[in-house]
């Protein structure tokens, strides 16, 4: 399969500091694209010189054929963009935002008009669309955000956090217009929340520090990394007996992941064969009024913390 | 230039929708209506005011060449200051909002963003002269008698050059950084030196300041012997600031 996005050796230097350091990456056209990595790690910066908004130290991008940098990919209506915090010019009207993205792009009369109210109907923001823009909400910036991404059906669209204001309503139904994108166009998409990485994409990538750490699809992703994880919660009020128990678990040799978040333990265990009755020692050496102890179907976000290494240290991504 | 057409009509109807193109309308129509009346009223007003002390001052009648002076005074300090205004935030605030980023990844060239906004700046200063010339002249000719209306045109044309000089010169100091206060800085920075370097001989005439004298000169229907250098050195003031914020901004990051 051709690809839609093309890395090679993308390095961005900011003084000192390397913010991506020879990342190559390919997304496959058509595909819906996973984006991972830990703060810092460089995701915002391969996006931003994608759209020409900052340029690479050195190393080259394309999209689609047409090499980023100097915005000619900008120019011929490739990309749709939606930066992870979306501003707009506060006095503007939603439709009347919109139908100015659709002139930049060439539209015009009945099919504006009509591809307009489209895509306000597709983010729910019909109803507010005469509304200026600086009376939105942060949820409706960025339905609009996502709107404005995908007005003119561009061939490669490019969307960093969009959902991260959404309540969990508003992010079913962005992930299943983000998922209906596929039909016409190759999708980028940046997130800190796995599952919905896991959720809706076909492909993806980690990065760390700059320099891609594995790429692969989902499915091939898990089978390939995922080590056996352990489930563990315990009682309302046992919550530092948890935490005393997370600490003494991250100093076992045999232990490869520790995550504790809502009173909940996942535990990556590796090849260890008598996991669960190590774990179930420790519990009772701990005292830890245990709820459950389960062995889980690992998912993205463990082969996530394994890889960039954060759960061992208790990082927050 | 890709996208030119779209981003000045977003531009005006920003201008518009703001109401910074009311409020230098009304302020330059309120000035251009104030000049004549300050002339006209001005001597009598300062007689009554020492009258009481039993000094008696002997003004000459106000005469029409007294109100152009006023309006060429009046809408030139006005008219500077709305132009450091109109142009400050102009790019800086888009930068440091992040909607410059926003539409640069649409297809908008970046010397069009620029021009698009460079332009509606031209526009809201050259309606409200437009404004403040037009009720100036009415007011003038009704107090005075009415003065030549070339002469008049012409005055006005130069005093928008000028102001237009100081508005490039802020636009370039606002596409330079990302505060509005800065670039207004660099704005008062410009004019404080355009007025050190004109007050010098010789040197002095090539500078933006010289046009307001010119202006009078024309509207008073004198002979303007050295119209060539401070148009020539604005245009050229003009032009040097917007090339210099298009070399700039073609290159930044955003």
């Amino acid at each position: 399969m051709d690809a839609a996005i093309e890395v090679r050796g993308l390095t961005k230097r900011y003084g000192d500091v390397v913010a991506l350091d020879g990342l190559d990456l390919d997304v496959p056209a058509g595909s819906l694209f996973g984006f991972l990595g830990p703060n810092g790690a460089g995701k915002s910066t391969t996006i931003k010189i994608l759209t020409s908004l900052a340029k690479a130290s050195s190393g080259r991008a394309s999209l689609a054929g047409v090499a980023a940098g100097d915005g000619e990919a900008n120019r011929r209506g490739l990309i749709g963009y939606l930066d992870q915090s979306p501003r707009f010019n506060g006095w503007m009207r939603g439709r009347e935002m919109l139908e100015l993205v659709g002139r930049l792009s060439g539209m015009r009369g009945a099919e504006l008009r009509s591809r307009v109210d489209e895509v306000l109907g597709l983010v729910g923001l019909l109803e507010a669309a005469r509304r200026t823009i600086g009376g939105y909400s942060g949820g409706m910036r960025q339905r609009l955000g996502i709107a404005q991404a995908i007005l003119a059906r561009p061939p490669i669209v490019l969307l960093d956090e969009p959902v991260s204001a959404l309540d969990p309503e508003g992010r079913r139904d962005m992930l299943e217009t983000i998922s209906g994108l596929r039909a016409h166009s190759t999708v980028l998409l940046s997130s800190h929340v796995l599952t919905d990485i896991e959720r809706i994409c076909d492909r993806v990538a980690i990065i760390d520090a700059g320099r891609l750490v594995t790429e692969s699809a989902v499915p091939e992703l898990l089978e390939r990394y995922a080590m056996p994880v352990y489930r563990l919660e315990s009682e309302a009020d046992a919550v530092a007996a948890l935490s005393s128990l997370a600490d003494a678990m991250r100093g076992q040799p045999w232990i490869t992941s520790v995550d504790l978040s809502a009173g909940v333990l996942r535990v990556g265990v590796g090849e260890q064969p008598d996991a669960g009755q190590r774990l179930l020692a420790m519990v009772v050496e701990h005292r830890l009024p245990l709820v459950a102890l389960e062995r889980v179907r690992p998912s993205l976000e463990d082969v996530f913390l394994r890889l960039t290494g954060r759960a061992a240290k208790g990082d927050a991504m | 230039m890709i996208g030119l057409t779209a981003m000045l009509a977003k531009e005006l109807r920003e201008q518009w929708r703001t109401r910074r193109m009311l409020v230098v309308g009304v302020v330059f129509i309120a000035f251009g209506i104030a000049s004549p009346l300050l002339a006209r009223y001005t001597p009598e007003l300062v007689s009554s005011l020492v009258a009481e002390d039993g000094v008696v001052i002997e003004m000459p009648p106000p005469t029409t060449a007294d109100a152009i002076a006023q309006f060429v005074r009046n809408i030139g300090q006005t008219g500077v200051l709305a132009a450091i205004l109109l142009a400050m935030g102009s790019v800086a605030t888009e930068k440091e909002r992040g909607t410059a980023a926003l539409w640069l990844t649409k297809p908008v060239t970046r010397g069009a963003f620029l021009s698009a906004k460079s332009i509606a700046i031209g526009t809201v200063l050259a309606a409200g002269i437009i404004g403040a010339g037009i009720a100036g002249y009415g007011y003038t000719a009704l107090i005075f008698g009415a003065p030549s209306s070339g002469g008049w045109a012409v005055m006005c044309a130069l005093l928008l050059l000028q102001m237009s000089a100081y508005a490039a010169l802020t636009f370039l100091g606002s596409t330079l950084t990302r505060s509005p206060l800065a670039a207004a800085g660099i704005g008062i920075g410009a004019l404080t030196l355009v007025a050190l370097v004109g007050a010098l001989p010789v040197i002095g005439a090539w500078t933006p300041s010289g046009l307001a004298d010119e202006a009078l000169t024309f509207a008073t229907g004198g002979d303007p012997d050295r119209v060539i250098e401070p148009v020539s050195a604005t245009v050229a003031v003009i032009a040097v600031a917007l090339l210099a914020s298009w070399a700039s901004f073609r290159h930044q990051e955003l």
